[in-house]
């Protein structure tokens, strides 16, 4: 078996028995990146330099005995991710040139950490989608059928990691956009309570939504990243004071007496049968495991997606000022200041981008503020207390991550709501600031499905524990792309 | 010409004297290189993130409370959203609404000339950052300078319907304004360097009119002078054009300190749609009521209060109170002074006379207590003034000596009594003493004496000056007029 085959957990392992050394690692993924990776379109940017540089950075930690859980275990970012010296392009034309001088707190944490950077992946252009088709560089592709999307908007993340050309990667998640590609490319990817990841460093789409997590082939290595990029950050404002994630007992937990809430909003007919079906199946066997299900309303989630098409457009259009081509990125000249900035912008935003632009202008409008953004607020504050509402009696709300499997690249593009939609079940989670996973619970027509739970605010540590119970009760090994 | 009254409404930016700038480390400073106190924060690099200067939050909230304004248990930041290229972020980190800001609904009391005061409405004090700066580069193009982006800044401005009717109460607004921040040590007031700067929104009405006529906002405006000139100058422009039959146009005016005259900047065509919205990347400030009133408590008695209480309880005229009160440390310098048992009006006299006339010469401030530093700080302490106003009431040492002895202690720093004892300048007061120098003169200049028992008293003067030069000075004034009569009309 080769090294790119084993999990986090397990390269950990032979890398603190120093049955292979750090290099060997790093250097076994650069080169099935190199020689893959043309399939599945994952990286934007492979730094083979800064991650040979890293591995021996990594490799004198082993050596002094201090290493940690995922010292040597490399990593793949999001390419909205800042790296200092490597560029950082958001995948968009605009960020073309740019690059960062100052790393994310996340990639400090990975440094220090020991885990070596592989490089960056592609994503929906400022991480605006749910397919990586809106990427300005070129689409990424699923590891289970390189005809349909990875998912999105961290599909390069979610590909890398799925193809296994990254153990882990890192993804950031505003309405999905972790877990939904998790969910499409049959991998675990975790959405932490908002303000247990610093945001700093991570170019902004709706801030108050954004949150970066860490993706893997498993409950427990993603749990181990997690704990690795967690913790309070002086640098951000929104940083909780008790932010770390213990990675510590995630194996402790049952799923004896686990209670589970089922929104029937979330299997409703916005579902594909076959999602449903396969979730269903899963919540008969977890039953058998001990679990506990009640099926519940939450009849807010219906104005989810709306809500959400407010907020996350409106922080986006301010957030996203700031690309004017006057000290970073390229510049398209035009007649005065307005004109430079209206060329730098009309020509280097894609369409996508420029939509939710315009949408969330239009929506911070004097006269509209009090009908959208206000409205918006109110909804979601609504939408929050459901959800407590019913972590008062129940440890998750469960439900299908996506309401469908992977489909075709360009399948959707005359269907830009739908595409919209497929955040349906993911969206609340952001709304509430709540932590939620995804785990593949199975295949329809032979594509992976996700299972998506979600636990109360700063309840990170028991929903992956909760999480790792159900992995384990649905009883299967890691399943691998068949390509592979 | 029919009568037109003035309406002046005043915002005041005030850019805060902390370390470091509102949402970064940078440091606060002004001139240096452009773009040498920047980084990756005030520039608004893609994921940077800001973080509030605490110390801007609290000089913010005294300023509140000294200019008697409410404060809301929570205050938020908003961005203000505008393309320029001065502001990185593409919006400004500002605070929006009616009872939002830090402060709102307060007031400053200013004087009026016939020693009652007038209360000027404020409507909001509000935090916010500045932005960079637009400059000319020499070879044609432009560039932006950063370094200013980013520095707190506080934002104060009148209600509406404006208070102030009148040029001297715009100049007298801005006088007790800027006293107050200095008094707070919040801001250091210099107007040339646009730390302190001021753009009054003017217009004029027909007396009794109940209307509002259109305003004008006024920019450029760099020192009090300037902030009267400007009023009366558009009083006039505004009033001239109503008579004639004209319009007065919304619009932003340039003043011009050589001309003095105002010019026209740009029209405002349209409300600008800032699109504002709270900033998700900051959690609101929250203030508490025992926060509020510790606050409260600790702030400083204000210039206007000062001066009020020197006229009253220490028999001071106000221009001589409104003198000392004028710089905080100048008043601590005298009260410092009057607790060591000064007499006020002779501290005062020698504060405001000499005093000040040699640390203007010096370029040196005066320094109540700690050490001072050569060239900036003067040796001279509230105890060697009292000192020296003791000396001369105990009839010690004469005025004029005193004078010499205040300009000696000004360089060494020696208290007054040990030059006097040092130089052997204690006053002659020994009436047989002065009575034998008299007789001398007098005898010495035996013609003279001659001429003016002949009736030409004019020479009294001269015989005086005689006596004086004798005894260096020393001799009691009055003992020499006194002994100088019985000599020469003895002789
Ligand atoms: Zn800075």
């Amino acid at each position: 078996m080769s090294l790119t085959q084993l999990n986090a957990t397990e390269l950990a392992r032979s890398l603190r028995a120093r049955e292979v050394s750090a290099r060997e690692v790093v250097d076994a993924f650069l080169s099935r990146i190199e020689s893959e990776d043309a399939h599945y379109k994952s990286f934007l940017t492979v730094d083979a330099e800064g991650a040979r540089r890293d591995a021996d950075a990594a490799q004198a930690l082993l050596d002094n005995g201090k290493g940690g859980p995922l010292t040597g275990v490399p990593v793949a970012l999001k390419d909205n991710i800042s790296t200092n010296g490597l560029r950082t392009t958001c995948a968009s034309k605009i960020l073309d040139t740019y690059v960062p001088p100052f790393d994310a707190h996340v990639v400090e944490r990975l440094h220090a950490a020991g885990c070596p950077v592989l490089g960056k992946t592609n994503l929906d252009e400022f991480a605006m989608g749910a397919s990586c088709e809106n990427s300005a560089y070129f689409p990424s592709r699923n590891p289970w059928d390189t005809d349909l999307v990875p998912g999105g908007s961290s599909g390069g993340s979610a590909a890398a990691v799925s193809a296994e050309l990254a153990p882990l990667s890192l993804g950031s998640d505003t309405g999905g956009s972790i877990r939904q590609p998790a969910s499409l490319c049959g991998i675990v990817g975790f959405k932490p309570t908002y303000g247990r990841v610093s945001r700093y460093g991570l170019v902004a789409f709706g801030s108050s939504l954004d949150q970066i997590g860490p993706m893997g082939r498993n409950v427990e290595d993603t749990a181990l990243l997690a704990e690795a990029i967690s913790g309070h950050d002086a640098m951000d404002s929104t940083s909780l004071p008790n932010a770390a994630i213990s990675a510590a007992e995630v194996k402790q937990g049952t799923l004896k007496g686990k209670k589970f809430a089922l929104p029937k909003e979330l299997f409703a007919d916005e579902i594909d049968a076959g999602v449903r079906e396969c979730v269903e199946l899963a919540i008969e066997t977890l039953t058998r495991e001990g679990a506990q299900f009640q099926e519940v309303s939450l009849p807010s989630i219906a104005y989810g997606v709306t809500t959400y098409y407010i907020i996350a457009p409106a922080e986006a259009s301010s957030n996203l000022a700031r690309f004017d081509g006057i000290r970073f990125g390229p510049r398209l000249e035009g007649e005065g200041h307005i004109g430079n900035v209206a060329e730098t912008r009309g020509k280097l935003f894609g369409p996508e981008v420029k939509l939710r632009i315009m949408v969330g202008t239009y929506a911070l409008s004097a006269g509209y503020y009090d009908a959208y953004y206000l409205r918006a607020q109110q909804v979601r504050a609504l939408m929050a207390a459901e959800f407590e509402q019913s972590f008062q009696e129940f440890d998750a709300v469960l439900s299908p991550t996506s309401p469908v499997v992977a489909f075709p690249i360009g399948g959707l593009v005359d269907d830009p709501m739908q595409l919209k939609l497929i955040d349906f079940c993911t969206i609340p989670a952001n709304m509430g600031g709540f932590p939620s996973i995804s785990l593949p619970c199975g295949l329809s027509n032979d594509l992976p499905v996700g299972m998506l739970l979600t636990g109360p605010v700063m309840g990170d540590e028991k929903l992956l524990q909760t999480a790792y119970s159900v992995e384990r009760g649905l009883g299967r090994d890691y399943r691998r792309p068949p390509i592979l | 010409m029919s009568e037109y009254v003035l309406s002046v409404g005043m915002e005041v930016h005030a850019e805060l004297r902390t370390e470091s700038k509102m949402f970064c480390r940078c440091p606060v400073a002004f001139g240096g290189m452009p773009n040498t106190r920047v980084c990756p924060v005030c520039l608004g690099l893609p994921g940077t993130l800001p973080v509030p200067n605490r110390a801007a939050v609290q000089m913010v909230l005294r300023t509140a409370l000294a200019l008697n304004c409410q404060v809301p248990a929570h205050s938020v930041f908003h961005r203000k959203n505008y393309f320029y290229p001065d502001l990185p972020k593409g919006y400004q980190v500002s605070q929006y609404g009616e009872t939002n800001p830090i402060g709102y609904y307060g007031y400053l009391e200013i004087p009026k000339l016939d020693g009652t005061t007038k209360r000027i409405k404020i409507r909001r004090v509000h935090l916010e950052e500045d932005t960079g700066k637009l400059l000319h580069l020499p070879g044609g193009g432009s560039g932006v300078d950063y370094n200013r982006a980013g520095v707190p800044l506080m934002e104060i401005v009148t209600d509406f319907p404006p208070d102030i009717e009148d040029p001297d109460e715009a100049k007298e607004y801005l006088v007790q304004l800027r006293q107050t921040l200095l008094y707070l040590g919040v801001c250091d007031g210099k107007m040339e360097e646009g730390s302190l700067r001021c753009e009054p929104n003017i217009s004029v009405r027909l007396a009794g009119a109940e209307t509002y006529g259109t305003k004008t906002e006024l920019k450029n405006l760099n020192s009090f002078r300037a902030v009267q000139l400007g009023c009366m100058f558009e009083k006039k422009r505004q009033s001239e054009l109503l008579e004639g039959g004209s319009k007065v146009v919304q619009e932003t005016r340039g003043w011009n300190e050589q001309t003095e005259s105002s010019f026209l900047m740009r029209v405002k065509e349209s409300e600008q749609d800032y699109r504002y919205f709270p900033d998700p990347d900051l959690i609101p400030m929250e203030f508490t009521p025992e926060q509020i009133e510790a606050e409260r408590a600790a702030l400083p008695e204000l210039p206007l209060a000062k001066s009020t209480r020197y006229q009253k309880d220490l028999g001071l005229s106000p221009y001589d109170a409104g003198v000392l009160t004028a710089d905080r440390a100048w008043a601590e310098f005298f009260e410092s002074a009057i607790g060591q048992g000064g007499d006020a009006k002779q501290v005062c006299n020698w504060m405001n006379g000499d005093f000040a006339k040699l640390l203007n010469e010096a370029g040196e401030t005066a320094l109540t207590s700690g050490e001072a530093t050569v060239g900036k700080t003067s040796k001279v302490r509230p105890g060697h003034i009292v000192e020296l106003t003791k000396l001369i009431e105990a009839g010690t040492i004469s005025g004029k000596i005193a004078k010499e002895v205040f300009g000696d202690m000004f360089t060494s720093g020696s208290m007054p009594s040990e030059l006097v004892k040092s130089k052997g300048l204690t006053q002659i007061s020994d009436p047989a003493e002065v009575l034998a120098v008299c007789e001398e003169v007098v005898r010495e200049n035996a013609g003279q004496a001659e001429q003016y028992r002949a009736g030409k008293e004019g020479l009294f003067g001269f015989f005086v000056g005689q006596v004086m030069k004798k005894t260096q000075g020393r001799a009691n004034p009055a003992l020499v007029q006194e002994s100088l009569k019985k000599a020469l009309e003895t002789q």
